[in-house]
């Protein structure tokens, strides 16, 4: 159930060209699941900016976001010690806890945060997940030893070939098995997954939000069980009901 | 003690206070936020005859001080929401709900209220004649006084509730439509709806909302909803709901100041989920810091002398 509250600023730093780590500390009782997002309240700004929750823990929350626009530009700006009115706990996020033994997740550049906390969670429901990280070039890179330090195995890909395997996520997904996916990332690269997936996954979709609690039905999308909300019966949507 | 009552077409409501059409659901999105029966009324989705998706995302947009949304009446359609919405609805608000109804022909608008007129939590008909987002829809009723005065002859005729006819600010002269209603039998008249707008990305050089225009709202359109209620309570003896960027107690004592009986708060929901509770809860301070006893002895004051 999602809670407004008022979150003090720890940490806040750039991880690699435009891409930032924030550090919020205050209530986290309202996160139930990997993938759910906060929606921020920035100076200046009418409405607020919705961010996918990275990581959280009993009084911390992590958000890894990239400055493209005004509000993530504000965002960058601020300093620990500054304060933020959020909403958190909004959307329906990835489940964990399937059947699935060998899931692979799969995230495309500023995509991949929600995937963290989403391998912790399979990891503690006793699953072996294997990531796919995918980048435009080395420069870009972040989280891969994270991710790695959860003992998991972790392939980078990037499209120019200046680390890892040269090319798309889909040119590992291809080589590997798995039994499950999970993936968040441009719609490109679920277009790509979708196209080569052998099993059932969960895709975590991004649309422009109004309110981020399902109140305005601005981010609706069809489904093939009737029309949905991406903010509040999403983001995260099945492969099986997804329109495309 | 301040009396914050008002009464809208003989139905008395706790305070002035009615969340807008589009930007409270159903009302179960804020009933676990909040208790929602501390709301005079609130609006409801707006309901037309058939089920809609609405248009293509994406439809929300930020301007500077507001928004623009080209939503497109999405709802469930009228048979639904009275076999599954309003059950819901009843399970959490025990007041009297505002009945919001869309079209596209005169005979679609007095069908839908025809169908919710034996639906008894329903005080009231909005009747949304000023949609900016459907082609051919709403908006066409909205800017022609004959076909709004024959909209609301249409709908007095299937239903006995008040009917209040909201209108369209994207017009000439508000005041010619507003008396159009009248003249048909309206209750009242509730306004502003959205102002037609749009905001191009540069990145993409292309209008930001798939739909390309869409209906701007929020604190920026404060001023102008301000002016038009103040025209219209000029032009028609029938009460007024103002609405039209507010978000603050502040602002809905400005609002009937400029002749608004009631007063719709609206995309001030999306920003801040808790909006209503705040402005009701501060209502009675800010009546005490300008010395208002009774609320209803504001409603128009603006106007004399």
């Amino acid at each position: 159930m999602m809670k407004q509250g008022i979150y003090k600023i720890l940490f806040n730093f750039e991880l690699a060209p435009k891409v930032f780590r924030m550090v919020l500390e205050g209530d986290t009782s309202a996160l139930l699941s990997p993938g759910q997002f906060v929606n921020i309240k920035i100076d200046g700004l009418y409405l607020r900016r919705p961010i996918s929750v990275c990581d959280y823990d009993k009084k911390t929350i992590v958000l890894i976001y990239k400055v493209v626009g005004e509000g993530t530009e504000k965002l960058s700006r601020m300093q620990a010690g500054e304060e933020l009115d959020l909403l958190v706990g909004l959307g329906n996020g990835f489940n964990a806890e399937n059947d699935c033994k060998n899931p692979l997740v799969i995230g495309g550049g500023v995509g991949i945060p929600p995937l963290y906390n989403l391998c912790k969670e399979l990891i503690k429901f006793g699953k072996k997940p294997t990531v796919i990280l995918g980048f435009n070039t080395k420069d870009e890179i972040f989280y891969e030893e994270v991710f790695k330090l959860l003992g998991i195995d972790v392939y980078v890909t990037t499209v120019d070939g200046s680390y890892g395997t040269k090319g798309f996520v889909t040119d590992v997904m291809k080589n590997l098995q798995y039994d499950y996916f999970y993936t968040c990332g441009p719609m490109p690269m679920f277009k790509a997954i979708e196209g080569i997936a052998t099993t059932s996954g969960q895709y975590s979709f991004e649309e422009r939000m109004g309110c981020g609690f399902g109140a305005c039905m601005g981010c609706s999308c069809k489904t093939k069980y009737g029309n949905k909300r991406i903010c509040k019966d999403g983001p995260v949507l099945e492969r099986e009901e997804i329109v495309w | 003690m301040v009396n914050t009552k008002v009464t809208l077409s003989g139905i008395e409501l706790d305070n002035p206070i009615i969340p807008a059409s589009g930007t409270f659901g159903f009302g179960y999105e804020f009933a676990y936020l909040y208790d929602i029966n501390m709301l005079g009324t609130f609006s409801f989705k707006g309901t037309t005859k058939d089920a809609r998706f609405g248009n293509p995302t994406p439809r929300i947009a930020e301007t500077a001080s507001g928004m623009l949304n080209s939503v497109g009446l999405q709802n469930p359609g009228v048979e639904k929401v009275i076999s599954e919405e309003l059950p819901k609805l009843k399970s959490v608000f025990n007041k009297k709900v505002m009945a919001n109804v869309s079209g596209f022909s005169v005979e679609d608008y007095a069908y839908t209220c025809e169908k919710l007129d034996s639906e008894e939590q329903i005080g009231w008909f909005e009747v949304n004649i000023s949609c900016p987002n459907v082609h051919g829809g709403g908006l066409a009723f909205g800017t022609s006084a004959k076909n709004a005065e024959a909209v609301t002859k249409a709908v007095k005729k299937v239903t006995n509730k008040p009917v209040y006819i909201k209108l369209s600010p994207n017009v000439t002269d508000i005041t010619e439509i507003a008396k159009a209603c009248e003249a048909g039998g309206a209750d009242g008249v509730s306004l502003i709806n959205t102002l037609l707008g749009m905001r191009i990305d540069l990145k993409t050089k292309k209008p930001i909302l798939a739909n390309k225009m869409g209906g701007f709202s929020g604190s920026a359109i404060k001023p102008v909803a301000l002016r038009m209620v103040y025209q219209v309570y000029d032009a028609v003896k029938i009460p007024i709901i103002g609405m039209g960027g507010i978000s603050t107690a502040e602002d809905v004592i400005e609002m009937m100041l400029a002749g608004a009986t009631a007063v719709q708060v609206g995309a001030a929901n999306l920003v801040d989920p808790f909006a209503c509770k705040h402005i009701i809860e501060d209502l009675p301070r800010v009546m005490e810091k300008y010395r208002i006893n009774n609320l209803t002895d504001i409603i128009g004051g603006a106007h004399n002398g």
